[in-house]
């Protein structure tokens, strides 16, 4: 539990994360996973519950959990006046790694994130990929048993996104514990073998991506548009097919076990929609339904 | 600690050309305008040596004094704020005390080869008049710890950086100024006087005069000394409380 004065940021999750696991906080803005990370990290004191990291306590034992910790925060704080290989021989130091050890294995980390070439450059002028790729290997310099990664690819471009994804699913591969945060479906479908969506502080749904998918929602969604202003008046005429009719401002959307048959359903009902897209459900899907598709900032 | 001092002196290592050529550069320039230049119109001199020698301790001290402030204001609220640098170190089994104490080493450590600096060019003056000039180093590091650790503390609790101007408009600049490097503090009005004996800036300047002339210092040496090193605890006890604050939150 985490509690700033009299605001709750993380009120009462239960969980437990299992070595060589990938492991996912899902949730909107506020929902309290950066606090909840950053309690993992053992830099910021739970103000009630039990915390055991590592099976050490983080209030007791801070720094030697830290040492066997990664820590990828959302926003990179690298040093842009140093090399790229400084950036991390630096930060090998605070680990107590010798300076020798230190240089190899920074080799060895920006040739895993592909920067090799930029070893002797600035970090300053590295685009938003490379920097959040230094700022993995730099969580990787104290061959950490758990790496924390806070919104590991918000703010990339698919491309980068993909590289960054691709070099995580190995570490996962080498037994790397990975413990992140995104809001990204399709990162949390991609990497977690298990993850629980988060809002409000609390936990609203926990489970592996397929499990979720199966337990809050159905096998397909058929998504429809009609031509008409309003999508309402068609809502009345929708009742019972599927499991649920959601209607949105724009489209309607049906939670069915079968698209095609529901779409056949639909026309037999004398509706004609003006698009019709049958899909399987997402993650998104889940995430929406639990936690609402009212915007939080 | 030592892992936190060691990254600032790599950090160092990326600016140390333009600054060293600076740290002869304006010892050189401060000499050559008040010590010939405004001395030239001096005629006796002051306590019985050259306005050059006597005012060489001043320039050593106040010198020391701007660098142990500017290190500890604008780069702190960036460590803070903009490169967030102690965030990562925090990460870290780095504590408080490593992140905190590291950076006030090299602090310290930027002021001690200022003051080197300057105590050459001094010597190539002629305005060294001891060994005990050699004291003015370690009386460097003890007036920059005791500037630079109330100067974090202020530092990490300001939210903005026009803070920091008012630091130096309210306290540096008064000091350098009053606080005994130009001209002896006795000339002051008796209530600015005591303000002048309160700043740290004239206990360090009155030992490292003491120093290079090889007089006895005006006021005791030992109370000096504590006196600095009052500055430098309280500052440390009062910057650790801030930092704690923002760094384990």
């Amino acid at each position: 539990m985490k509690r700033f004065g009299d605001f709750t940021a993380v009120d009462g999750i239960d969980v437990d994360v299992w070595p060589g696991e990938a492991f996912g906080f899902l949730g909107p803005n506020g929902a309290g996973k950066s606090s909840t990370m950053r309690m993992i990290g053992c830099v910021s004191p739970p103000t009630g519950g039990t915390l055991r990291i590592l099976g050490k306590d983080p209030t007791r034992d801070g720094p030697a959990i830290r040492a066997r910790l990664g820590v990828c925060p959302q926003l990179d704080n690298l040093d842009p006046e140093l090399t790229v290989q400084e950036n991390l021989t630096t930060y090998a130091r605070y680990f107590g790694i010798p300076r020798k050890v230190a240089r190899e294995r920074a080799a060895e980390l920006l040739d895993f994130v592909q920067l090799s070439e930029r070893a002797k450059g600035k970090v300053e002028p590295l685009s938003g990929g490379m920097k959040r790729r230094l700022t993995i290997a730099r969580a990787l310099v104290n061959e950490p048993d758990i790496v924390l990664l806070d919104e590991p690819t918000t703010g990339l471009d698919p491309q980068a996104r993909h590289l960054v994804w691709e070099r995580l699913f190995r570490l996962k591969r080498q037994g790397v514990t990975l413990v992140l945060t995104t809001h990204y479906m399709d990162e949390a479908e991609q990497l977690c073998d298990r993850l629980v969506v988060m809002d409000g502080g609390r936990i609203v749904a926990e489970g592996s991506p397929r499990e979720l998918i199966e337990r809050h929602s159905t096998r397909e969604v058929v998504e429809l548009r009609f031509a008409a202003e309003s999508q309402e008046a068609f809502a009345g005429k929708l009742e019972g097919l599927g499991e649920r009719v959601e209607v949105l401002p724009d489209r309607i959307l049906l939670y069915v076990s079968d698209g095609d048959t529901a779409v056949a359903d639909v026309h037999a009902r004398g509706l004609t929609p003006a698009s019709v897209l049958v899909r399987r459900s997402s993650l998104e899907d889940v995430f929406l339904h639990l936690t609402g598709r009212t915007l939080v900032d | 600690m030592a892992a936190v001092f060691e990254y600032w002196l790599v950090t160092y290592k990326r600016v140390w050309r333009g600054s060293a050529l600076s740290t002869f550069v304006l010892p050189l320039l401060t000499v050559l305008g008040f010590g010939l230049g405004v001395g030239e119109y001096v005629d006796d001199g002051l306590g019985g040596v050259s306005y050059l020698d006597w005012i060489v301790p001043g320039l050593i001290a106040s010198t020391v004094m701007q660098v142990a402030v500017f290190e500890s204001t604008w780069p702190v609220l960036s460590n803070f704020n903009w490169v967030r640098t102690y965030e990562g170190q925090a990460a870290t089994p780095m504590r408080i005390d490593d992140i905190l104490g590291g950076n006030l080493i090299y602090v310290a450590f930027r002021a001690l080869t200022g003051a080197a600096a300057f105590i050459l060019v001094a010597l190539a003056f002629g305005a060294l008049h001891s060994w005990w000039a050699l004291a003015v180093l370690p009386i460097s590091v003890l007036l920059a710890l005791a500037l630079a650790a109330p100067t974090f503390a202020y530092a990490s609790s300001v939210s903005s950086d026009s803070y920091l101007a008012l630091l130096l408009r309210f306290a540096v600049i008064p000091m350098s100024l009053f606080a005994g490097v130009f001209f002896p503090v006795e000339s002051l009005p008796v209530g600015l006087r005591w303000l002048a004996y309160a700043s740290p800036l004239w206990h360090g300047v009155d030992l490292s005069r003491a120093a290079t002339l090889g007089v006895p210092a005006d006021w005791s040496v030992p109370g000096h000394v504590l006196y600095l090193a009052l500055w430098a605890g309280g500052g440390y006890a009062l910057a650790r409380v801030r930092f704690k604050k923002r760094l384990v939150v």
